[in-house]
């Protein structure tokens, strides 16, 4: 159990508060004095990557490859996290360089040349060092996310040089020197730097750069625009008053919604989706269009839910309010219109919040049926942050075996996990939350009954007891644990990597009370996080006393 | 000299165009060899298929040459003599706990038994061998599957770095055949000048970002020094490309395939296992790569009987052992569709000429799973496959009993034939340096 760290003794600032108009009084927490989080080289996920050549190339060619990106795996309830400890191996670094070519290749075509590159050679059959300059140090400094040293940019320089002498082509030549940057490890590691070295302090600040890119990856899941690096150049973001205004204009920007939507993807393990099918035998309604959708719906609701409308956070999971599309209705039984619209389900029905949405019933069931089991493990683990440990190995599976066929619920089948002792604490934790869900078939479809046999989806989460999914929706909404697990997810995802363990749990416990204090909005939350010292400091990975060490071993 | 002045020298401002033998002549009088005597490479390939195993309906109760075809392998008959099955193998978890579905694989692969689940192997044996043989065609290693799935994988360099599977026919086809493959029986060579500058460049970069070694802790280095290595193996393969490959007969390239849908539907599975299954080979036939993995399904295999509600995995341990049959006829279904994928897998080597036999003379691929009878995760008599001759350094036809003794012995076998120096392999119990000699020819 972690230690409650709201600061003794908060300040009322009642003034303040009512200066702001305000009538509530709150409490001001205080981060903790040594907060700050590890410092890292995170390998940019295949988004991110796509992002990156979009900002500083154009959509059209970020879609003409494909993100030669590994997958990474998902560490403390995140795939972002994952990319903290990741390599990259020879084959796939080869993938890294044929995409760097086809993007080098396309950027430097008749079509892109005059737009992307500014200005053009003296001699298009030829090196023209001042034009090849000019584009890569432009180019170089949005895609490295900071301006190249003159060193750096003389190499490339050379290299655009080198290449067009040889090819006898200008643009040939600069492609080359492009695709070098775009295979650069300088690139795709997004590493965080700071101003001193390793091992002169035990927590450092980030430098301005590695504090831009922090904040527009987590902000907006893209490298950080040229306003960002602009900021960081002229000091502005090492300000406290103008890094507030900052982070105020890029929780503002429309760009929000594209990142938020990346987190939420990556948090609602909605990566299922990439390669989940339903046998059409047992549900014809859910196509791969109908799936895809059902990804759509869920995240379409939270960003109107928490962006647009600023609610509270743990309303996403008692709303009835959501959008509907056409391939959608009918898994709902809803008719509906050609396009996305918003819509409300019905007050009498059982839909409450996102857990009722096909995104989550569908994706956490088997492709022919539907799984109280998962369902419960998945909501607790991503929700509540509370990981159901894998089965015994050793348990004795013939009491599991296909029972009497006279048994037609997913309730009387699981009965028998539950009088297992080796099965039972687990499933006791997993079921009574998945059989609420029992209304809902493999495919996320109401049914009144399963196999013609009235279903029972009464239970209790955590001490609260429900009888039916708008029951264990409020109990969700409701339990302890929801904005904690929240806040968690959050800040992992902002530093770029799996929680510290011990060492983080008195800089989340202030933000989940910053949360609380805000009645769980968003929007503070992100800004409670991009202006915390936890977010713009870091563990030197060295420590000063072992720098000493290894100096006069030098 | 400026280096710009030494490299335009070198490659004298144009292409090369140089003309080739005709088809007849790409082979030697003994058909052992290319016709410049380079000898026909030698391969190892992986194959893996989900859960094992129900003994009763697997295991033939006759061992050595000849034996019998029990119903799970019996369509395994065409190929017989060109495998050898390896069953009554263990695993050993030692003090580390059962992980389901993870430690058996791990450790025929990797030689180590993990302690979590979240514990990636280390170094999986298609690796260690591929630093062996790998490093003289275009790819190192080739990693696809069939579940359509990019994170279904069971290539690992190290704890941290899986190797990513190709997961689409069209994916596996672009990469193969797309940007920078030579056809090595293209009526002339044109050696590609960007070649030479896109060389130079990397080394450029290299120079550029070696500093940022100094600037992350230990473990970021690791990782940061990985990346230098494989751009250094980058150039590596821009020197092939710079070299004229020689003519290879068996090298025919395929038209580009269509995509398949995503799904675990058995036959969509088996679908896409062909389609890749071909292209994978044609990879090896044409010498772009000399160590290849199939994975034909994941170990949590997923695989789905349409009409039936359980995928694979749930259907092992949710349905009744048949006390008539003495196993579990669903779950059998499904491992003889994998079987039937092996005899595929199998057969499309045997279908590709080399020298005076097929490429299954000239191949050693080793198949694995990750359970023996996955209802209790049992990892103990878990069984595996040989294919292939190695060059006539294998005996096949065999099924072995393994007595108890270690599944690693078959992986430390396998990296004997292709000449590593390892006095042994595996950690612990797993640790041996006891070939299985019964194959050795």
């Amino acid at each position: 159990m972690m230690v409650f760290m709201r600061m003794i003794g908060a300040l009322l600032l009642v003034a303040a508060l009512a200066a702001c108009g305000s009538e509530k009084a709150a409490e001001a927490f205080f981060e903790p004095e040594n907060a700050a989080s590890d410092m890292r080289a995170r390998l940019m996920t295949g988004e991110q990557y796509t992002a990156a050549v979009a900002y500083v190339f154009g959509e059209d060619v970020a879609a003409s490859v494909v993100a030669p990106m590994p997958p990474t795996a998902r560490i403390g309830g995140l795939t972002a996290s994952g990319a903290a400890g990741v390599g990259v191996s020879p084959d796939q670094l080869q993938q890294v360089q044929i995409s760097a070519a086809l993007i080098a290749a396309k950027v430097v075509d008749e079509e892109h040349r005059t737009y992307l590159i500014p200005c053009e050679p003296e001699n298009p059959y030829a090196s023209d060092d001042e034009c090849a300059r000019a584009f890569l140090s432009s180019a170089g400094r949005l895609w490295f996310r900071r301006p190249l040293s003159e060193t750096s940019l003389d190499r490339y320089v050379e290299a655009a040089a080198y290449g067009a002498d040889m090819l006898e082509d200008f643009y040939d030549g600069l492609a080359l020197a492009l695709e070098g940057m775009l295979a650069s490890p300088e690139a795709l590691y997004i590493i965080d730097g700071a101003d001193v070295g390793l091992g002169e302090a035990e927590i450092v600040p980030l430098d301005a750069y590695s504090l831009a890119s922090r904040l527009s990856f987590f902000l907006w899941n893209a490298p950080p625009d040229d306003g960002l690096l602009n900021a960081a150049q002229s000091g502005a973001l090492s300000d406290p008053v103008q890094r507030a205004a900052i982070v105020d204009r890029m929780i503002e920007s429309p760009r929000l919604e594209e990142g938020m939507r990346a987190f939420f993807d990556d948090m609602l393990h909605f990566d299922e989706f990439d390669t989940l099918a339903k046998d059409p035998s047992v549900y014809p309604a859910l196509t791969g269009q109908t799936l895809a959708d059902a990804r759509e719906q869920t995240l379409r609701t939270i960003m109107h839910e928490l962006i647009v409308e600023e609610g509270d956070y743990r309303d996403l999971f008692t709303t009835r309010d959501t959008f509907m599309s056409l391939d959608l209705a009918p898994v709902y039984g809803t008719p509906a219109k050609k396009g996305w619209h918003p819509h409300t389900f019905p007050e009498d029905g059982l839909r409450r919040g996102i857990i009722s949405h096909v995104s989550f019933l569908a994706a956490h069931a088997h492709p022919a049926r539907s799984s109280a089991t998962l369902r419960g493990k998945e909501m607790r683990d991503i929700f509540l942050c509370q990981v159901v440990p894998d089965p015994p190995p050793n348990v004795d599976f013939s009491n599991l075996e296909e029972p009497d066929p006279s048994i037609k619920t997913a309730r009387g089948r699981l009965r028998i996990h539950n009088e297992n002792p080796s099965c039972a604490g687990c499933h006791k934790l997993m079921d009574p939350v998945g059989l609420a869900m029992e209304n809902f078939d493999g495919g996320g479809q109401f049914r009144e009954t399963e196999d013609g046999a009235e279903l029972d989806t009464s239970g209790d989460l955590d001490g609260v007891t429900y009888t039916d999914m708008r029951g264990l929706a409020e109990a969700l909404r409701n339990h302890p644990s929801l904005p904690g697990c929240f806040v968690e997810r959050l800040y992992a995802y902002a530093t770029g990597g799996p929680m510290g363990g011990r060492r983080d749990w008195p800089v989340t416990e202030y933000l989940e009370a910053e949360f609380t204090d805000s009645d769980y909005r968003l929007k503070a939350l992100l800004k409670t996080i991009a202006m915390s010292d936890a977010f713009s400091r870091v563990r030197n990975p060295v420590k000063p006393a072992d720098a000493v060490v290894a100096s006069l071993a030098d | 000299m400026h280096r710009r002045q030494v490299l335009r020298g070198m490659m004298g401002g144009g292409a090369i165009s140089v003309g080739l033998p005709v088809l007849e002549c790409f082979l030697n009088d003994t058909g052992s060899a290319y016709a410049n005597g380079a000898p026909l490479p030698m391969r190892f390939g992986n194959w893996t298929w989900g859960l094992g195993m129900n003994a009763g309906a697997f295991v033939p109760k006759k061992t050595g040459k000849d034996f019998d075809l029990p119903p799970e392998i019996e369509m395994l008959a065409p190929i017989q003599k060109h495998i050898n099955l390896f069953t009554n193998f263990d695993v050993f978890k030692d003090a580390a706990p059962n992980i389901c579905h993870h430690t058996g694989w791990v450790i025929l692969r990797s030689g180590e038994a993990p302690q979590t689940r979240a514990t990636l192997p280390g170094e999986t044996i298609d690796v260690t061998i591929s630093k062996k043989i790998g490093g003289r065609t275009r790819f190192n290693n080739l990693v696809a599957n069939a579940t359509g799935d990019v994170r279904d994988s069971f290539s690992y360099a190290n704890g941290s770095t899986v190797n990513p599977p190709l997961y689409s026919p069209t994916r596996l086809y672009q990469t193969l055949f797309g940007e920078g493959f030579q056809d090595p029986n293209a009526p002339t060579f044109e050696p590609d000048p960007r070649v030479m500058v896109r060389k130079s460049v990397l080394s450029a970069v290299m120079d550029d970002t070696k500093s940022l070694m100094g600037k992350v802790g230990a473990e970021d280095k690791r990782r940061l020094d990985q990346y230098f290595t494989g751009l250094r193996d980058l150039e590596r393969r821009l020197d092939l490309q710079m070299t004229k490959p020689e003519p290879i007969a068996a090298c025919s390239v395929p038209g580009e395939p269509e995509d398949l849908p995503t799904g675990l539907d058995a036959d969509l599975v088996s679908k896409r296992h062909r389609i890749m299954t071909d292209l994978m080979l044609t990879a090896v036939a044409c010498d772009q790569v000399r160590v290849f993995n199939m994975f034909y399904a994941a170990a949590f295999s997923a695989t789905v009987r349409p009409g039936y509600d359980k995928p694979h995995h749930t259907a092992t341990h949710e349905e009744p052992v048949d006390e008539g049959l003495g196993f579990q006829p669903n779950v059998s279904w499904f491992t003889k569709r994998a079987m039937e994928e092996w005899l595929y897998f199998v057969q499309a080597m045997e279908k590709i000429p080399e020298g005076d036999g097929t490429m299954l003379d000239n191949v050693l691929v080793y198949a694995s799973t990750d359970q023996s009878f996955a209802k209790l995760h049992a990892i103990d008599g878990i069984p595996m496959f040989t294919a292939g001759s190695a060059q006539g350094q294998v005996k096949t036809g065999l099924h072995i009993d393994g007595g108890g003794t270690q599944g690693t012995r078959l992986g430390y076998t396998c990296m004997k034939v292709f000449g590593l120096e390892n006095q042994s392999w595996g950690t612990q119990s797993n640790n041996t340096s006891k070939e299985i000699g019964e194959i050795i020819a």
